[in-house]
């Protein structure tokens, strides 16, 4: 067996010699990255890059959230404002940031490796999945400076205030969604089919990465949810610009079937938005922890478990709209059940922690940070799920604490581990250590005064979605600005240190984990066809601690993986 | 590893009939991977479907609870529907003809079943237009006319894709043309396409019509 | 030493269980009860924060073990056990969380209950209740049989807002088939309640209602969804235009409290708030002799405008 001498991956950049038609007409260096590219790796930096800038965008709007609530009369932004500012915050939060990076970005740069292609199943249809991504943002954020100001019904939109807020604003935010979730439908295809058809002769589907199986229940809750959004939205827009009556209740039309047909979306969408960070922690805790990942087969099962119970769970969002109580009943136990798959997999990552040999660097910090969150959100979800105890906490700061833990204390954690952790690979440059820590206190530190109060304020009466509220509620809701205010400024040393390491961090080296998943199997940053030779064969991508010939591995031998001591 | 080797021969076997110039998805020219625009498709279907499932939800549920304000008349003519129905359906056999004429190397038998196809899918057009007109209620008269034109108008535009890449693909398999029977793909798509769209309209008819 | 450690995990799960329990009943989250409701919520809300609790700190506390207890030290570049899996702890830990779930299930059904969520009140669903004289099916018959079908349903839209519609029944408060029910008429709308008692036909902007008796509140919307919502009586209801809503429930302790309004219904919904006197019976009684206007009132002579 020939060992890869280091020389082969000297030349990252060369395109190996079979290139020729439209890639070869595709831009060099950092243009590639304004480009039509059809490089799943540049895709996804591209929809990595993009997601960020929306991330900021979506916190400054929190910002003005939390500054208007730092005080319980309405004052910093007038009440429409408000109402514009927390419609966008929630609709960039979800549709421009989490879905667009947990599955984009990672999904396009980490799914061609672990299936061992050299691309997604359809480049130019990945390319234009990313490219719909900017012009709807765009088109959503100018919806504010137009005639009557952007949406205002929140992201729900819920008729009839929605054809009652200006319409120009709402028709545009429907526009925008429908080409985000055009783009998250086309996105799922091409997932789906590299998944299941672009898989390396010899890798068999229980021999994937979890992240694999995480994407493709990701991928097809996604192809079975968003269209009937799209769908909803539609009929909406036609409520508004036609004036049909589906939804208008002074037509003859019936609002609670929009939530329904909603709903059916939406909650899918929050195990779109979290199932790929399940995946993302289950490539980060074996190789930091060094030990194969723990029970492996009920891990996809539970995935499975989770796609299906998410399917049949969404009216326990609507327990107070009068749904007839055996609706309520079997919302309840449906959702509660979820607990289960969620929980085995949760187990299973302690399992694999306990005796490993555990590095606790930023990128672990922020996965076992990413635990202790998303327990504590599962934990109120649970509670949530319980008809009673929802009627009183439903529409208020409850809820609102229960999903940023889950939505900022799980998926947007998991997305800093997941930099620091794939930064080496993206950039072939390590990131700084002591900053990450750093950014890592102040966010958690921050993230928990910010949102741990709001269950408390919730349970004691506060409403959601309020620019004014009782004064008795300023202490803890000026706690939580604070928070919000530390996790602001708690993005600077991450900018700081991504933009710099860039160009002065410490070269990392092909694999400076000693990593077996087969992204760490080629250079850092990788050729554009992913490997100069042919594809490694991984079968064990979770093999720490067993004997390397177990492993089978082209081109990197387990020695060299354990023995090299600083590539 | 002998099998590792074999395996990327096949690969490279499969890819070279799918090279087809211009219409691969980028990858073609390099020779990757097998051909799985049909299954992408499929599972674009899957998607479409699901919206069109939204939309008989919501149209059944209207049904269920919301009652039509007393003046509203909507029984509907059977007559014209059931004709368009029989004219759907018959034009999917039409294509399945054509498709195997193609794989047959019956070029000529092929394109006029095509040609027929075409041909039923725009009467299916025309017929859904007479209806429109005779229909004695507009888009916005009540709940069941606004469900009624979605959902039809919905699957019109469908039919209407659909007989655009039957003309595509009538062009595209003139001797010499792209679709070849090695090269089947644009044809198979819009098969499975219209396939797909002739379902839906016997859905389509069953819930709106019959029930 | 195996034994001890089986020791161990058995005394520090009791020791979790205690802190969970003690929490749960110590730690007091809650505003003040003032509904037959709120003391039956205060007791789900009790043990589904003992449960978390005991989850929490122990999923917390391995992790933080194995942080500490297994971290990679100076100079190891080894890896740990190869450790693929383990069947019956795979089992255990199925089996746990589904006993959980199913008991919390289970309970809260319970709890459901005994707040009124499945009394006979509401034996066909939501969509038939409380229904006042008349046929709800009387749309049909001039329009052939699909007509008839179409509106057999009974949550009427607009069109039909002269005939009494159907209420949809909130499926939670208590049963109140009794006597001496107090019926009050809500009308939610941008941006305030209005109370109308058609008992002396009083109209009110703040909800006035005796302890210890049983209230109805017949609701309806005028514009957009709002949700009635009394923090201290953990009750609360959307009020959705076109399908008019019964909530019961019965006041214990005198005093005032918020009524919020709990759905986004634009820009002032924020200031959509009233207050809800619970009075002594007695006192209740009086305030209702007084306010009974020698002429019928009218909406525009309530006092509640939005606090702009
Ligand atoms: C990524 C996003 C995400 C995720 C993963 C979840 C996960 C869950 N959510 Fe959450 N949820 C949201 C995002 C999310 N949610 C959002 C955005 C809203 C508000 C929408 C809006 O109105 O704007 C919402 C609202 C919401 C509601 C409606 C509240 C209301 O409006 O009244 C409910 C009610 O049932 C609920 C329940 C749950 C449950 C049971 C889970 C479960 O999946 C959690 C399961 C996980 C665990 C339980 C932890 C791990 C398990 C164990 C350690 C095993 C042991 C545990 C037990 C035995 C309990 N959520
Ligand atoms: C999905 C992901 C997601 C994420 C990551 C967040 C992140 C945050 N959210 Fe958000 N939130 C939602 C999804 C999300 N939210 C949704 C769906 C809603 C419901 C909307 C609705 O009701 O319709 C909501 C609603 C919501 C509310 C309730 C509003 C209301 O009901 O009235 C609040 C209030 O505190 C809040 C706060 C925050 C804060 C402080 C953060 C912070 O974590 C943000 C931290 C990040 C930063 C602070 C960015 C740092 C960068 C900068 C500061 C650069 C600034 C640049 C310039 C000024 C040019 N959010
Ligand atoms: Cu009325 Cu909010
Ligand atoms: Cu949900």
């Amino acid at each position: 067996m020939t060992l890869a001498s280091p020389s082969d991956f000297q030349a990252p950049q060369q395109s190996s010699p079979d290139q020729g038609g439209p890639r070869g007409l595709q831009p060099e260096g950092w243009l590639r990255y304004l480009s039509f590219s059809l490089d799943h790796k540049v895709i996804g930096l591209q929809y990595m890059v993009c997601g960020f800038l929306f991330y900021f965008l979506g916190g400054a709007l929190a910002g003005v959230i939390r500054t208007e609530l730092a005080s319980p009369i309405s004052d910093f932004v007038s009440r429409e404002t408000y109402n514009e500012v927390l419609t966008l915050h929630g609709t960039v939060m979800i549709f421009l940031w989490i879905v667009p990076v947990v599955n984009g970005a990672f999904g396009n740069y980490l799914i061609p490796f672990y299936v061992g292609a050299r691309d997604m199943a359809f480049p130019r249809l990945n390319a234009v999945a990313f490219w719909l991504i900017p012009p709807a943002g765009i088109l959503l954020i100018s919806s504010y400076f137009i005639k009557g100001g952007a949406a205002q019904s929140g992201w729900t939109a819920y008729p009839p205030l929605s054809l009652t807020t200006p319409s120009l604003g709402q028709v545009i935010w429907i526009i925008s969604v429908l080409l985000l979730g055009g783009s998250s439908i086309f996105g799922g295809i091409n997932f789906i089919a590299t998944i299941l058809k672009l898989r390396r002769p010899g890798l068999k589907m229980m021999q994937l990465p979890m992240y694999c199986w995480a994407m493709l229940g990701t991928s097809i809750l996604v192809v079975l949810s968003t269209p009937v959004l799209a769908g909803t939205l539609i009929l909406l827009s036609f409520d508004i610009i036609a004036h049909t009556g589906f939804f208008n209740p002074a037509l003859g039309g019936n609002v609670v079937v929009y939530q329904h047909l909603f709903w059916f979306y939406s909650h899918p969408a929050v195990y779109i938005m979290v199932l790929p960070a399940f995946g993302l922690v289950s490539e980060i805790i074996p190789i930091h922890a060094r030990k194969p990942l723990f029970g492996y087969t009920t891990m996809v099962y539970s995935i499975i478990a989770i796609v299906v119970l998410g399917l049949v769970v969404w009216a326990h969002h609507m327990f107070t709209s009068g749904t007839p109580p055996w609706m309520r009943l079997f919302f309840t136990i449906a959702t509660s059940f979820i607990a289960v798959p969620t929980g085995i997999k949760f187990f299973n990552w302690l399992a694999t922690l306990w005796q490993g040999k555990i590095a606790l660097n930023s990128a672990m910090l922020f996965a076992c940070a990413f635990i202790v969150n998303f327990v504590f959100g599962g934990i109120t979800g649970v509670a949530l799920a319980q008809v009673p105890f929802d009627i009183h906490v439903h529409d208020t700061y409850f809820v609102v604490g229960h999903f940023h833990y889950i939505v900022y204390g799980g998926t947007v954690f998991i997305i800093f581990s997941s930099v620091y952790h794939w930064y080496p690979k993206f950039t072939g440059r390590m990131l700084d250590e002591h900053l990450g820590r750093f950014h890592f206190l102040l966010t958690f530190i921050g993230f928990n005064l910010c949102f741990a109060p709001q269950h408390w304020l919730g349970l004691n009466g506060m409403p959601r979605r309020v620019a004014e509220y009782d004064p008795s509620f300023t202490t803890l809701n000026q706690v939580s600005s604070v928070g919000a205010l530390l996790m602001a400024v708690s993005t600077l040393p991450f900018l700081f240190n991504v933009v710099v390491s860039a160009f002065r961090g410490e070269v990392a080296g092909d694999n400076p984990w000693k990593a077996l998943t087969p992204e760490w199997l080629t250079s850092s940053p990788p050729p554009v066809e992913n490997w100069i030779g042919e594809a490694p064969l991984v079968t064990h991508p979770y093999g720490y601690g067993a004997p390397a010939d177990r492993l089978d591995l082209k081109m990197v031998t387990a020695e060299q993986i354990w023995n090299d001591p600083k590539p | 590893m002998t099998s590792l080797t074999s395996g990327t021969g096949d690969l490279a076997q499969i890819s070279s009939d799918v090279d087809i110039a211009g219409q691969s998805d980028g990858h073609g020219e390099h020779g990757e991977h097998p051909d799985v625009r049909l299954f992408g498709l499929a599972t674009f279907l899957v998607a479409d479907g699901m919206t069109f499932a939204g939309f008989f939800a919501a149209y059944l549920t209207f049904r269920a609870v919301n009652p039509l304000p007393e003046n509203s008349n909507y029984e509907l003519e059977l007559l014209l529907p059931s004709i368009n129905t029989l004219l759907l359906v018959l034009s999917s056999f039409t294509f399945h003809r054509a498709g195997r004429g193609l794989l047959r190397g019956e070029g000529q038998a092929c394109r006029s079943w095509l040609a027929i196809t075409a041909a039923l899918g725009l009467a299916f057009l025309a017929g859904q237009m007479v209806e429109y007109f005779h229909l004695p209620f507009g888009l916005t008269d009540n709940l069941f006319a606004s469900t009624f034109y979605a959902l039809t108008g919905f699957h019109g535009l469908h039919v209407t894709l659909g007989v655009i890449c039957i003309l595509i693909v009538w062009w595209q398999t003139r001797t010499a043309g792209r679709i070849k029977a090695s090269t089947p793909f644009g044809l198979e798509a819009a098969e499975l396409y219209w396939h797909f769209v002739d379902g839906i309209w016997l859905v389509l008819y069953g819930i709106l019509y019959l029930l | 030493m195996p034994i001890p450690s089986a020791l161990i995990t058995l005394l520090v799960g009791m020791a979790l269980v205690l802190a969970g329990l003690w929490v749960g009943y110590n730690v007091s989250m809650l505003p003040i009860d003032a509904s037959s409701n709120a003391p039956v919520y205060d007791a789900l809300f009790k043990v589904l924060f003992s449960i978390g609790t005991v989850l929490f700190l122990g999923i917390v506390g391995v992790l933080i073990f194995s942080l500490v207890r297994f971290r990679r030290r100076r100079g190891d570049s080894s890896d740990g056990a190869a450790i693929e899996g383990n069947l019956p702890l795979e089992i255990v830990w199925t089996a746990i969380p589904a006993v959980v779930v199913l008991f919390v299930g289970i309970y809260s059904y319970d709890i459901y209950e005994r707040m009124g969520g499945m009394t006979p009140l509401n034996d066909h669903g939501a969509m038939h209740t409380a229904q006042p004289a008349g046929d709800h099916h009387h749309h049909g018959g001039t329009h052939g049989s699909k007509q008839a079908i179409l509106a057999s349903s009974s949550s009427a839209p607009a069109a039909t807002a002269d005939q009494e519609p159907g209420r949809v029944w909130a499926g939670i408060g208590t049963n109140t088939g009794e006597e001496q029910t107090l019926t009050v008429d809500v009308t939610a709308m941008q941006f305030a309640f209005i109370f109308h008692y058609p008992e002396g036909n009083i109209v009110s902007g703040e909800l006035h209602i005796p302890a210890d008796r049983p209230v109805s509140l017949n609701m309806e919307a005028r514009d957009v969804i709002h949700a009635f919502w009394v923090p201290q009586f953990r009750l609360k209801q959307d009020v959705i235009p076109g399908q008019p809503t019964l909530l019961s429930f019965t006041a214990t302790r005198p005093g005032t409290y918020p009524i919020v309004c709990a759905e986004l219904c634009g820009p002032y919904h924020g200031g959509m708030r009233s207050s809800v006197v619970v009075h002594q019976p007695a006192d209740f009684d009086a305030w209702l002799s007084k306010n009974t206007p020698p002429v019928p009132a009218t909406v525009a002579s309530s006092g509640s405008t939005p606090t702009a």
